[in-house]
């Protein structure tokens, strides 16, 4: 170490540390970036656990297991189509339209299972390719004719919902019996099956993590102190351990028909948390999504294709967006003609911003879109126990909306006066 | 000095948008391992003639020479191809990316198709190294935490991360406080001892005369002037670019075509 620190020196290059020497010091750090507006998930994991307490006191059945599995499954389609959006906003973007194009994807979906009795799998496909045409159209409207996307997607909220009750019909509503699909939101993972799920995935994260902080102290490149990575995998192991804990136990209120394990929407948000986490993260695509955000015109002069990753967003979105319809239909056991419409996408959006992506753009994690949609659900589901009149439901998740936005935009100013 | 060849050379150069003619027969010359300073008054072409060499703005007319042989640049990537980096005014950083991500944005390393952070974190604390960068306290650190200079630094850092043979530096200390203008400088003079080929954009004179070994004059989209600048004072530089000729410089002005 110590002809490193020397040869540092003599370039001239000594104070660029590698590493924060201790847990005291990362702390000391991370303090300090909240403080100067970097904020990112804390207020929403602030908020969730306040949430938790407060309903928790206020109704006896809210923390009741069977309440919790309910939670995780009305959360399922908020949080996916919340990552669908994520993209989109880190370019400082809108879609509006997501939630109905998600509805029309699954609209597609059924009517091919019901009426013309494809399997699940070629309908699945085929709503799927529903969302990438309609996402495709929606970014080559924004990125070449230049229209705002807040424009061109509330075009496409308003057109798709006469689409979806030309598809459906005047009324109407597609049933989704097929058991795989329905499945997706009522069945569950035999309780041993969701052990070993969650210890695999600790097992691989921590692997994971210890590996590659092996491999930046070898190569003496910047890195968090061991005792950092060690406390990750702990409160990942902890929470994850928790969950499976909980969702195993028997949650029927009858007791000749037990209910337990993890509803199938749980494992199918890890994948799609762990795919998007690593597009945004580690792929080129997801680089250069963010250097967009940042400063589209930077992008253009680094020789990235800015209308290319513009589309390519949109598209991803809508597709996504279809898993998330897909889902919402798995759970009402139908796509009605009023599917993905009315507050369904102001959800995900809230769900999006109040996890810590920017409206302003280029700042944001699809794991923000977990947490913010724990919170809209935690919200909705909470009022609900405690039989609120609806406009109560309606008031308080604007006004959460609201206050998120407000966070965004206030840490984005301390941002840029604080320069982190 | 002038009789090695240079690395990059334009030869009367002419373009005009639309009924407007902006560049009337422009010879430029930038020599490896030299400071060139492009001077000129607002409106006389300067930034036009750097888009030309960038080939955003791709010329009407004239030759495009790069280490003796004629080219053609149609676009950024042209220019890139050839090891022309252009730092511009406005910086051209994303802010939300760190310093490593910045110098690599566009070109990245990649290991199959996951981002290479390793190879790309160590190429470009060598990079700073080699320039002597003393005041960047992290690589891993946001760009938007950085200072004017720091930020400049960053910008001409990546041109030598990328191995380029000519460096368009645009106004690169207008919005800079005195130290950070000098260390700027200090990083433009090395840069060319490394054997670049740099081209400074200013209207800083003070500057021009501390770090450029040629200055080219541009007046009204004319070159005025293309001077050694231990050959001229100060003075006679303000003449060039505000008039187009010197009385007592032994410069002929070029002849030209009225408009």
């Amino acid at each position: 170490m110590a002809d490193i620190i020397s040869d540092a020196e003599q370039a001239g290059f000594a104070n660029d540390l590698t590493q924060s020497n201790t847990l005291g010091d990362s702390v000391k750090a991370y303090v300090q970036r909240v403080r100067g507006g970097d904020m990112g998930a804390l207020p929403s994991i602030a908020g969730l656990v306040v949430l938790f307490i407060v309903f928790g006191l206020a109704n006896d059945r809210f923390l009741s297991n069977l309440n919790m599995a309910n939670l995780a499954t009305q959360a399922g389609s908020i949080i996916i189509l919340a990552m669908a959006l994520v993209p989109v906003l880190l370019l400082g973007d809108i879609d509006l339209s997501a939630g109905v194009a998600g509805s029309t994807g699954a609209a597609v979906m059924g009517l091919l299972i019901v009426d013309h009795g494809q399997g699940w799998a070629v309908a699945v496909v085929a709503g799927l390719l529903t969302g990438t045409v309609i996402g495709i159209v929606t970014g080559v409207l924004v990125a070449k004719l230049g229209i705002p996307s807040f424009v061109v997607t509330l075009a496409f909220f308003l057109g798709l919902q006469g689409v979806l009750l030309k598809l459906i019909g005047e009324g109407g509503s597609v049933r989704i019996d097929q058991p795989v699909i329905s499945g997706i939101a009522n069945t569950n993972m035999s309780v041993l099956a969701g052990w070993i799920a969650a210890v695999v995935i600790i097992v691989v994260f921590a692997a994971l993590r210890l590996l590659q902080h092996r491999r930046k102290v070898a190569q003496n490149l910047q890195h968090q102190p061991l005792a950092v990575v060690i406390v990750q995998i702990v409160a990942m192991a902890v929470v994850l351990l928790g969950i499976t804990l909980i969702l195993n136990q028997n949650r029927s209120v009858n007791p000749n028909f037990p209910i337990e394990g993890i509803p199938y929407v749980i494992p199918l948000v890890v994948v799609l948390l762990i795919a998007w986490t690593f597009a945004l993260g580690r792929t080129t695509w997801g680089r250069h999504v963010y250097a967009v955000g940042g400063n589209a015109e930077a992008a253009r002069r680094a020789g990235i294709n800015v209308d290319r990753i513009r589309i390519s967003v949109f598209m991803m979105c809508t597709t996504m967006a279809v898993v998330s319809g897909i889902v919402l239909a798995s759970y009402g056991g139908k796509v009605s003609t009023a599917s993905g419409g009315g507050n369904t996408l102001l959800y995900a959006v809230g769900a999006a911003v109040i996890g810590g992506t920017s409206l302003f753009g280029g700042k944001g994690k699809a794991s923000n879109a977990v947490v913010g949609g724990l919170v809209i659900a935690t919200i909705a589901n909470g009022l609900g126990l405690l039989a609120q009149a609806s406009w109560i439901n309606y008031v308080v998740t604007g006004g959460v909306l609201l206050l998120a936005a407000t966070v965004d935009a206030i840490s984005r100013r301390r941002r840029s006066a604080t320069g982190l | 000095m002038s009789d090695t060849t240079p690395l990059l050379q334009l030869r009367g150069v002419n373009k005009s948008f639309g009924v407007v003619h902006v560049l009337h027969d422009v010879d430029l010359a930038i020599y490896p391992g030299q400071v060139t300073a492009l001077v000129g008054d607002n409106g006389a072409g300067k930034s036009t003639l750097v888009k030309a060499i960038a080939g955003i703005y791709p010329a009407d007319t004239g030759d495009y020479l790069f280490e003796g042989e004629k080219v053609s640049v149609h676009g950024p990537k042209d220019a890139a191809a050839l090891g022309i980096e252009i730092v511009y005014q406005d910086l051209a950083l994303c802010d939300n990316l760190d310093i490593v991500e910045n110098m690599f944005l566009g070109r990245e390393s990649k290991n199959g198709i996951v981002l290479d952070e390793s190879t790309m974190e160590a190429k470009a604390r060598e990079a700073l190294k080699s320039l002597s960068v003393r005041t960047v306290k992290s690589v891993r650190q946001s760009v938007s935490s950085l200072s004017g200079g720091q930020r400049q630094t960053v910008a001409i850092a990546k041109s030598v991360l990328w191995n380029s043979k000519v460096v368009l530096l645009d106004e690169p200390t207008a919005a800079l406080g005195v130290a950070q203008t000098r260390q700027v400088l200090d990083l433009v003079r090395r840069l060319a001892d490394s054997g670049v080929g740099v081209l400074l954009i200013s209207h800083n004179l003070t500057d021009v005369f501390e770090v450029a070994d040629r200055i080219t004059a541009l007046y009204l989209g004319r070159v005025a002037a293309d001077v050694a600048t231990k050959d001229v004072t100060s003075r006679q530089v303000v003449e060039l670019i505000t008039t187009g000729t010197s009385s007592d410089l032994d410069v002929a002005p070029r002849p030209s075509t009225t408009v």
